[in-house]
């Protein structure tokens, strides 16, 4: 056992996870820590608000599915994480936050940049740790990842108050540990897969609902397979979009508030749905009740507390997704089940997909959403990464832009946090500097954290703002003009900034386009650029996201374009 | 519906905080709580009586079993369980009578008398929530000045 202070041990206790880069923005409690890291092989990202910092280690952390890691310091520090850490939590994603806090003795005397970060994080954290001797350091950091990676991952907060960062103590780094009350794993019951079966082969017209459980876990092939071998249509949440190729002649793409047209008829449709890695969100089904109506529900996940909570099942499998539907592949082998091509209900999907194909209207223009995200699709290599902001642009994305390669998209879905996509796009950046890496961004969101620039352009770590600017916050304009009566407040960004100086200012390419010739310019340029490229593409401030099922309302009752 | 959980946790600080916490931000009540060191020191015991729909508690389970603080959930069968709650009244003592009277119903109830004064007196009362309320109720016809309740404390009986 050696003696070290708490703070090497910190970093020797990341090397041991694996940890190549760290995000953050060092201050008075975290100095110690800071102090190490300058001393270790772990690379520095220095950002330009901790918020920023968060969400770069959750965009590393989806990307890689290992806990992407943040470090800020105490009191505005902490706080300004919370968001980050929320964002985390809702979309399941693996994380590690690090913050400092004033020394343990100082605890509770309302102490300059104190904060009681433990208990402010709270409700939006998987777990949390302050340790209180710098022994405990190495596991807590086991610990913490432990549970920030396993079973359903989230984002686990780690707070080391300043003295137990600088004390010495003889460390022991444990390879196993074990947490009596944290079960992440449950063997899926192979008989409820069974029933499963039975039930899916005996309806008629089935539909898989991907979730996001299905990218967390990389379940692609078995998802794959599991559809191709039954001929049932696939169609997923938000969250899920990208879990399946949304080419494949299976597809039916994303439901919801903004789902595709005929992915929220066929699901209207559908009398048996088998559920996998979702929960079942009020913006993915709608109305509750609704949704539940005439539909038996096989649902798969790997968090018990999922089951029943916002829908009724028929039957349930609790476990690792990419688990249980091997499983179910397993037992379709040993039946020799396969669906023929030629049934009423795939060729009533793909009939269903033409007419929408044919016949959803589209907003007219040059620089419209579905054409310059149909143009961002044919000119980006599939393998590249994709983020999004929050907004219309994110809901033109669910819509226009299909996700070939599956995993490669990601977005805050369940917080919603305008300013994610940004700073989560430098992450993954971090995480595959192989791959082109694209935000796609609406303006309101981007001026969030658009000083992140400057961590893409001095970090190294160049990605593509795919600005979709109406220099308005199109969402909300949007729903002021639908339930508003036109009542517009709030939502005119006066042609501020200007993005192309902007992006200048930071060394970043900034290229405004006037055509859709210009944008696949632009984005060939950005491609090949050695730092952030921000194409700002203006568009027509009037137009709005459809289909579009509102708030309360049932799936059947999309609003449709006049 | 009312239901009686009874929660294993690790004896930390802060997982009382986290509990309750959880009740309030998936918008779940606490009808009572109480908390003691359980028979392993390791561990606390929390018993906590909770109101709502079937698919509410459920949920309620769920959610207290997800923590990685608690060890155990159970929601234990009101019929299999003894389970207790302990009560001190003071009851204002306006006239002569009201003294008789008071320990008549103290007497049925086999409540303890305590601190009696000529203006007050004190009531002890270790019952169910059930019959605490009817003995309030009764006591309500005199002046209550003040009374403190422990939350349910409950345990299965055995075999179970």
């Amino acid at each position: 056992m050696e003696t070290i202070s708490g703070a090497r041990a910190l970093m020797k206790a990341l090397e041991k996870e694996g940890v190549k880069e760290v995000f953050g923005l060092p201050g008075g409690a975290n100095l110690p820590m800071y102090d190490e890291l300058y001393k270790s092989n772990i690379r520095h990202i220095l950002v330009r608000h901790e918020q920023s910092a968060a969400h770069m280690a959750d965009g590393f952390g989806r990307v890689s599915r290992k806990p992407g890691v943040c470090f800020a310091t105490s009191g505005p520090g902490a706080t300004n994480i919370i968001t980050g850490l929320a964002t985390a939590q809702a979309d399941s994603s693996p994380m590690v936050a690090i913050t400092g806090q004033v020394p343990v003795n100082m605890i509770g005397r309302d102490a300059f940049q104190e904060s009681d970060i433990i208990g402010i994080a709270n409700p939006v954290v998987k777990y949390s740790f302050q340790p209180r001797h710098a022994s405990e350091i190495p596991t807590v950091v086991k610990k913490g990842f432990y549970i920030a990676e396993t079973g359903r991952p989230g984002a686990v907060l780690i707070d080391i108050p300043k003295d137990v960062q600088q004390n010495e103590a003889p460390m022991e780094f444990p390879d196993e540990i074990k947490i009596r009350g944290y079960h992440p794993w449950t063997d899926p019951d192979v008989t409820a897969i069974e029933k499963a079966i039975t039930l899916l082969l005996s309806s008629s017209k089935p539909v898989i609902l991907a979730g996001g459980g299905v990218i967390i876990s990389a379940a692609f092939a078995e998802l794959q397979s599991l559809a191709e071998m039954l001929m049932i249509p696939v169609v997923t949440t938000f969250k899920g979009k990208g879990a399946f190729p949304e080419t494949h002649p299976l597809s039916v793409g994303p439901i919801g508030m903004h789902g595709h047209a005929e992915a929220n008829k066929i699901m209207a449709e559908a009398d048996c749905v088998l559920a996998i890695g979702t929960r079942f969100s009020d913006r993915s089904v709608g109305k509750f009740d609704e949704f539940e109506k005439n539909l038996k529900i096989i649902h798969l996940d790997v968090d018990p507390a999922e089951i029943g909570k916002n829908q009724t099942t028929s039957v349930a499998v609790v476990g690792d997704v990419k688990a249980s539907l091997r499983i179910f592949v397993r037992l379709l082998l040993q039946k020799a089940t396969k669906k023929s091509e030629h049934n009423v209900w795939f060729e009533h999907v793909t009939e269903v997909k033409e007419y929408w194909k044919q016949n959803l209207k589209l907003h007219p223009g040059e620089l419209t959403a579905a054409k310059i995200l149909r143009k961002l699709r044919e000119v980006l290599p599939h393998q590249s990464i994709v983020t999004t902001e929050v907004g219309q642009h994110q809901m033109w994305a669910s819509l226009f832009y299909d996700v070939i390669h599956p995993g490669t998209f990601f977005s805050s879905t369940g917080l919603g946090t305008m300013g994610w996509g940004f700073p989560a796009a430098i992450g993954a950046k971090a995480a595959r500097p192989d791959l082109p890496v694209v935000d796609i961004a609406g303006d309101g969101s981007f001026n969030m954290t658009e000083n992140s620039l400057a961590t893409s352009v001095l970090d190294n770590l160049p990605v593509i703002v795919f600005l979709v600017n109406n220099y308005t916050l199109g969402m909300v304009a949007q729903w002021q003009r639908t339930f508003y009566d036109r009542r517009m407040i709030g939502v005119d960004q006066k042609h501020c900034p200007d993005y192309v100086k902007l992006a200048e200012s930071y060394g970043a390419q900034g290229i405004r386009v006037g055509n859709l010739d210009e944008l696949g310019n632009a984005i060939k340029a950005g491609l090949k650029s050695d730092v952030a490229t921000v194409i700002d593409i203006p568009i027509d401030p009037e137009e709005d996201v459809l289909p579009f099922v509102a708030p309360g309302t049932s799936l059947k009752d999309m609003i449709l374009p006049s | 519906m009312w239901a009686i959980l009874s929660i294993l946790v690790e004896n930390k600080p802060g997982i009382l905080f986290k509990v309750t916490h959880l009740f309030r931000s998936r918008n779940f009540n606490i009808d009572s709580i109480s908390v003691g060191t359980a028979q392993n020191p390791e561990f606390s015991k929390m018993t906590i009586t909770t109101i709502g729909d079937e698919k509410q508690i459920e949920q309620i389970v769920k959610q207290l079993d997800k923590m990685i603080d608690t060890i155990e959930v159970k929601r234990l069968d009101d019929k299999k369980t003894v389970y207790r709650e302990l009560v001190l009244f003071r009851v204002k003592i306006s006239k002569a009578s009201d003294t008789m009277e008071i320990n008549n119903i103290a007497n049925a109830f086999g409540a303890k008398i305590h601190d009696a004064r000529k203006d007050s007196i004190m009531l002890e009362l270790t019952a169910t929530p059930d019959q605490i309320e009817n003995l309030q109720e009764l006591l309500s016809k005199y002046e209550l000045l003040d009374m403190a309740k422990t939350g349910v404390a409950a345990l299965q009986r055995g075999g179970d």
